[in-house]
């Protein structure tokens, strides 16, 4: 099985994470301090991150298998 | 309500957060799998036979990160926790995203990038789950 390209996902996951600041535990912090000096970062992080996803999952659901030959591994309760 | 406008970053979270979604819609796309960073590391306990190698190396990845964003010059974190009170929250970020099923990945991203309803209820619960104890913590006790 490839594992390269896991590796890929892991690193763009990771690079995004530094990217945007959430590997850093006071900005996480401070997005759930609403009471306090509030820093709405983390929900741009959650916006930027499901629009890709979103296309990502559309496009995968229109085939039978993924672009590797593996089949999908997605939960079945659609939306349940 | 005060936004910390000294330290909100709009510009930099949103750009993070189109390569998370970028690598969350390669890994289903080319090999299948939903990113999620807890349903990743669980996978490997019990490792399955067949199943390990992709999740090593996503992992292995997610740890190198770092040093491949380093010429970015992103301010390093600063964790200001003692090792007692890592483990401690390890274990609660576990057990609570094994009953729930998935993390702030999983369930954040994919999850709500799939319409999944099930998704939503996690994602508002261990959301407001955080506004809760942060409030209690900062405002109550502290």
């Amino acid at each position: 099985m490839n594992r390269v390209s896991p590796f890929l996902v892991g690193l763009l996951f990771g690079i995004g994470l530094v990217v945007s600041g959430m590997t850093d535990p006071r900005k996480v912090l401070a997005f759930l301090d609403l009471a306090g000096a509030w820093d709405p970062s983390l929900a741009f992080v959650m916006v930027g991150a499901i629009i890709p996803a979103f296309a990502g999952f559309r496009l995968a659901a229109k085939r039978r298998t993924s672009l590797s030959g593996e089949p999908f591994h997605v939960p079945t309760a659609q939306r349940g | 309500m005060s936004i910390d406008w000294a330290h909100f970053t709009p510009g930099s979270a949103f750009a993070g957060g189109l390569v998370i979604g970028l690598a969350a819609a390669w890994l289903v796309l080319v090999d299948g799998h939903v990113l999620g960073a807890s349903g990743v590391l669980a996978g490997l306990v019990p490792p399955r036979e067949g199943d390990s190698g992709w999740r090593l190396a996503l992992l292995a990845g997610l740890v190198a990160a770092p040093l491949f964003a380093q010429p970015l010059h992103v301010s390093a974190a600063v964790i200001a926790a003692n090792a007692a009170t890592l483990v401690a929250g390890g274990l609660l970020v576990g057990s609570g995203t094994r009953l729930g099923n998935g993390c702030t990945s999983g369930h954040g991203v994919c999850g709500l990038a799939r319409l999944s309803l099930r998704s939503l209820a996690a994602t508002a619960a261990f959301t407001a789950a955080g506004f809760v104890t942060v409030f209690i913590i900062r405002h109550v006790v502290g």
